[in-house]
């Protein structure tokens, strides 16, 4: 039997999942990460993406997370995320309609507009609309 | 008899607040549990945030983060965790009443103080009682979202970022148990020691991308969850309470029925009498 691992995600408004891993891949500030059982003591930022927990050879749970911190103990992994909605809950029309919205205001670009707060917007919106398409193809 | 009409209509409107008293009450009873079921889901990343923060603030002990250093008080916040809607006891004016109590022991030192308010209540209440508003939010429902207090709390967060306060203090309802909620005062900034920071690791995180960074992340989200637990358990008293208050209204409304009828069964039986007393006199006179 592989070695696993215990992993916990939670949101400051709930517990996402608990459970048993054979291994954690996120996306923290430089990159990807995979993370496996006895992996030394780590902490990172989060960016916008999914979190894939690896539970078996062949299953895999998905869960989107809007940035956060990872942190990693030799035999339990935490997210804190910051807000975290389990993969099948992503509306794939509300996500495109936030993307359109976003590039609309990218596109005008007015006086006073937050840039910023924009592009943090559309990099959100175009990470979830990813995920998305990745579970559509996985269930074909 | 002309009261006994009256009598029977007071009843008959005392009987239907019972009504409406009882039917709050069993709202409030199931909205009660299940905002209990919210309060206990945020308490495990407070708790874990908290660890994490106490570990990386040992092992990085020449960084000192300005949420960990106290400084001379010379101007205070307090976020005041109200509730939108009365009808819930004493629950808001007990807070109030201790909130008042703390701006006084600040301003007898000659300090000032900054309030942001959550909930409708509060609003009301400083809008009464003047006081320095900085930032305000209400309408927040039975499921308070972190994204609709964030705003307020950053307004805080940057005043003491900025030296504008020095101080940050959060008042809520402590929610004890059913039949008891108490107001309470924590102080969120700059963050009291842990008991469990002493040094009994010898190893350290591999940080990414540094250690600063991710220090004032924890921090931040931790004085964020802080407060929204605050505003999920202030949810829980407010039920807990209005059940308390919704039971005792129903009570009285029935003990007044109970008090009205013996009135009106008295008032018929003498109009009764007195009718029989005229027939019977009415008819010795023939």
């Amino acid at each position: 039997m592989a070695m696993t691992f215990h992993v916990d995600i939670v949101s400051a408004e709930e517990s996402i999942y608990s459970g048993t891993a054979q291994m954690v891949i996120a996306p923290a500030e430089h990159g990807e990460v995979g993370i496996l059982p006895r992996h030394a003591q780590y902490i990172s930022l989060l960016k916008p993406g999914e979190v894939r927990v690896k539970t078996s050879d062949t299953e895999e749970h998905n869960v989107f997370v809007s940035g956060g911190i990872l942190e990693v103990q030799p035999h339990v992994v935490t997210i804190l995320a910051d807000t975290a909605i389990r993969a099948s809950d992503l509306d794939e029309a509300e996500v495109l309609e936030t993307k359109r919205r976003a590039e609309e205001a990218l596109a005008e670009r007015k006086a006073g507009f937050d840039y910023a707060r924009a592009q943090a917007e559309l990099i959100e919106a175009a990470a979830r609309l990813r995920m998305i398409q990745k579970l559509r193809k996985n269930i074909k | 008899m002309a009261g006994a009409k009256e009598i029977r209509n007071q009843i008959k409107s005392i009987k239907n607040t019972q009504k409406i008293t009882k039917a709050m009450e069993m709202v409030a009873a199931s909205k009660m549990r299940k905002a209990q079921d919210r309060m206990l889901a945020t308490r495990p990343y407070a708790q874990k945030i908290r660890q994490v923060i106490g570990h990386v603030a040992m092992a990085q002990a020449e960084y000192r983060h300005p949420y960990l250093e106290a400084r001379e008080a010379k101007r205070v916040g307090i976020i005041v965790i109200s509730t939108d809607r009365g009808l819930c006891g004493g629950l808001n004016i007990n807070l109030f009443k201790k909130t008042v109590a703390t701006m006084r022991e600040w301003q007898g030192r000659n300090v000032e103080i900054d309030l942001c308010l959550i909930g409708n209540k509060a609003m009301g209440f400083f809008k009464r009682l003047g006081g320095n508003v900085v930032a305000n939010v209400g309408h927040l429902g039975d499921k308070p979202r972190l994204n609709d207090i964030i705003g307020s709390i950053k307004v805080m967060l940057d005043a003491y970022d900025e030296g504008r306060i020095d101080r940050l203090f959060l008042v809520e309802n402590e929610f004890v148990n059913t039949m008891t909620q108490k107001p309470r005062v924590t102080t969120l900034l700059p963050l009291p020691p842990s008991q469990e920071d002493t040094l009994k690791h010898h190893w350290d995180y591999i940080y990414e991308p540094d250690t600063v960074p991710v220090l004032d992340t924890l921090l931040t989200r931790y004085v964020e969850s802080v407060i929204y637990q605050g505003v999920v358990e202030n949810v829980a008293c407010e039920m807990a309470s209005r059940m308390v208050a919704m039971k005792s209204a129903s009570d009285n409304a029935g003990e007044l029925i109970d008090e009205l009828q013996l009135v009106y069964n008295k008032a018929r039986q003498a109009a009764i009498t007195q009718e029989i007393s005229e027939i019977v006199g009415g008819a010795a006179a023939v």
